[in-house]
């Protein structure tokens, strides 16, 4: 359907390229966009830079092996759908469900993310650097070496890893200063409805405030055990070094962790006595 | 109005048929400084994955500064007879001060649309009622029995202007950039579960009133008979008009505070409710009981333009974030923007080098509010009665 892309601009001697996906400031149909990523791709190039990205959905879609978007801009939403393996860097906001059904690879946002990030998410990494959105990492699911997580920075709203299946959330609460100081969000950590519905996996709340009363339906307050912890650790390195960030803030709060009081919260419900 | 006439149920089913929601974009100057509407139609067109061509529009507040103390009516008209009919009418209960068509260019893919008619209108001054209520009369009157005629718009120094097609397409029809407005709406439909025909596009308004509405408002046959008891008509065949409605009556006829009639439409939970203040929770358990049949149900993010008490800029998403709404503050402070997605702030950004301050998701179910003089009054961050100052007195249900 679409052809002849013209390509713009390429690097000498590079394994990079570049597109910039509003050319005289009208941004590309998503279409367009992504038709040029692919093409880019099978000419065997393994970084792919997108410049003056407006809103373009998909971006990302089903892409496989090691390879590299770096998007400079506004990413439209469904970012990274279906993804296997690709890293996706966003000098950014973006929009909303970024990772959706992804598989393997690593979302990284520098800024804030939308409502519904994750949305069952079964493998990758999602570092958000600052706030996020509703329902993020609803049903993310985990099954033998397949483990995503979900690492925030800033604060999380409601239905904070709604029917949630499997993986690791971890929310830091912090907030970052347009001069560039880390400091302690001033917005609650996480909104209602956290963990409605969760039968496995881990949210792991940096923060003192009373969770039990924005518990939902099966989830439960736990302490936090050392093993756990340690287990985090590489995770938040990892945050750490990818966004710069000082780490001797994130010691000065201890964690609160939030797991499913059962795997069938909803057993008795519905046509539980049936199965 | 027959407003079979005016659908197009296959034909425009174009190309490029995703299933999504609508868009919804606004912003307001409060400095009241008016822009000519290409901004505006940036903001929407870049939502064009938020449509199907199938209903688009536009309100404008401050484009007819000429006329500024008569009532502007825009009029959808079957035919001719209609017209003379609808004047002769007009012309029993009031003067007439102007009566001339809207401009509009047909581009080729807007096809049989209606006659598109404007009246500058005062009516008859009474001393038993007022003339904002003899308006609100009579626009139901026409809406209701009035044959060949739909009133799309009556607000004072305001305009609706909408119809069936893509947002671009209605851009060019209407000739929007030639409008200059202090606040303007926008709205790109993708029509679920009502008819895509000219009077169902959005805005929807009723005097000074205007909403676009991203969503479902499940709650349409309680809000309906809810209204209809107060002698409002629901004639449109879409949920969004009684939106439009409530605020008329809450804010206009009841003269109930702004971020009071928000939390009427959108209250807290019970059992959030519960766990707040005493105070808190008699004023918000009084709010919904009173106002339980006005409250709106579903998945809904709504942005409303008001010149009445002064010129605001509400957003307001449903309780539970079933649809999205995204917040930008121009650098100066002068300008709040409101849409369904932060590409529509990017798209200024690139194309006119606009500058943001910030750039915010507002919580569920708690509204933005800017009003001409005052700033930003609220930013959608709060809790339910913050900045406002309440004083309670008696107790639940007393």
């Amino acid at each position: 359907m679409i052809e002849n892309i013209k390509i713009e601009y390429r690097k000498e001697n590079s394994a990079e390229f570049e597109i910039n996906a509003a050319p005289n400031g009208n941004p590309l149909n998503y279409k367009i966009l992504n038709e040029k990523i692919y093409q880019i791709i099978k000419k065997g190039y393994t970084k792919v830079v997108l410049n003056n990205v407006c809103g373009q959905r998909f971006i990302g879609a089903s892409l496989q092996g090691q390879l590299k978007i770096e998007i400079n801009g506004l990413p439209g939403n469904d970012l990274g759908i279906f993804m296997d393996g690709p890293e996706i860097i966003v000098n950014g906001n973006s929009e909303d469900q970024i990772g959706n059904t992804m598989n393997n690879g690593k979302i990284i946002i520098h800024g804030d993310g939308g409502d519904v990030i994750g949305l069952s998410a079964r493998g990758g990494k999602i570092y958000v650097k600052k706030d996020v959105g509703y329902r993020v990492g609803i049903h993310i699911k985990e099954f033998e070496h397949k483990f995503p997580v979900l690492l925030i920075g800033g604060t999380a709203k409601d239905f904070l890893g709604e029917y949630m299946a499997g993986g690791l959330i971890i929310v830091l609460g912090l907030e970052f200063k347009s001069d560039g100081t880390v400091s302690e969000s001033k917005y609650p950590i996480c909104g209602e409805g956290l963990g409605t519905g969760i039968h496995r996996g881990k949210i792991i709340l940096r923060t003192v405030e009373d969770l039990g009363s924005r518990l939902g339906v099966g989830a439960k307050v736990y302490d936090l055990k050392k093993e756990t912890e340690k287990t985090i650790k590489p995770y938040i390195k990892e945050f750490c070094d990818t966004f710069k960030i000082n780490p001797d803030i994130i010691n000065l709060k201890p964690y609160q962790i939030v797991k499913p009081i059962s795997k069938r919260p909803f057993g008795g419900n519905f046509c539980g006595n049936l199965i | 109005m027959k407003w079979n006439n005016y659908t197009s149920l296959v034909e425009k089913f174009r190309n490029q048929r995703v299933f999504d929601g609508c868009g919804i974009s606004g912003y307001i100057n409060l400095d009241k400084k008016r822009d000519n509407g290409e901004q505006i139609i940036d903001m929407l067109s870049i939502l064009s994955e938020r449509e199907n061509g199938l209903g688009a529009g536009f309100a404008g507040y401050g484009i007819y500064p000429k006329y500024k103390e008569y009532y502007a009516l825009h009029l959808l008209i079957d035919d001719e007879d209609s017209k003379e009919n609808l004047i002769r009418y007009l012309g029993d209960f009031g003067n007439i001060i102007q009566s001339e068509p809207i401009p509009t260019k047909i581009p080729p893919n807007v096809n049989n649309p209606p006659i598109t008619w404007r009246i500058f209108y005062e009516p008859k001054h009474k001393e038993s009622i007022s003339d904002d209520a003899q308006m609100v009369r009579l626009i139901m009157k026409l809406n209701d029995t009035f044959d060949g005629v739909f009133v799309i718009s009556s607000g004072k120094n305001m305009g609706v202007f909408k119809g069936n097609g893509w947002s671009h397409e209605i851009a060019d029809f209407y000739q929007i950039k030639d409008y200059k407005a202090y606040m303007w709406l926008a709205h790109s439909r993708f029509p679920t579960n009502t008819p895509g025909w000219w009077g169902g596009a959005h805005p929807f308004n009723l005097l000074g009133t205007s909403v676009v509405h991203n969503g479902e408002i499940t709650s349409y046959g309680t809000n309906m008979r809810y209204l209809e008891s107060f002698g409002y008509k629901c004639t449109l065949f879409t949920d969004t008009e009684v939106i439009a409605y409530l605020f008329d009556l809450l804010i206009r006829k009841q003269k109930i505070p702004i971020p009071i009639t928000t939390i009427a439409l959108a209250p807290p939970l019970f059992t959030t409710i519960e766990n707040m203040e005493q105070k808190y929770q008699i004023a918000l358990k009084n709010i919904r009981a009173t106002y339980r049949s006005a409250m709106l149900n579903g998945p809904f993010s709504i942005v409303v333009g008001l010149n009445y008490p002064k010129p605001t800029l509400i957003g307001l998403s449903d309780r539970k974030k079933l649809r999205p709404l995204v917040a930008a503050i121009s650098n100066d402070e002068n300008s709040v923007f409101l849409s369904s997605e932060e590409a529509s702030f990017k798209r200024l950004k690139l194309c006119e080098d606009y500058n943001f301050k910030r750039i915010w998701h507002p919580k569920s179910g708690t509204a933005i509010i800017a009003q001409v003089g005052k700033g930003l009054l609220r930013d959608g961050r709060e809790s339910p009665f913050e900045k406002i100052n309440l004083k309670v007195e008696g107790t639940i249900g007393g």
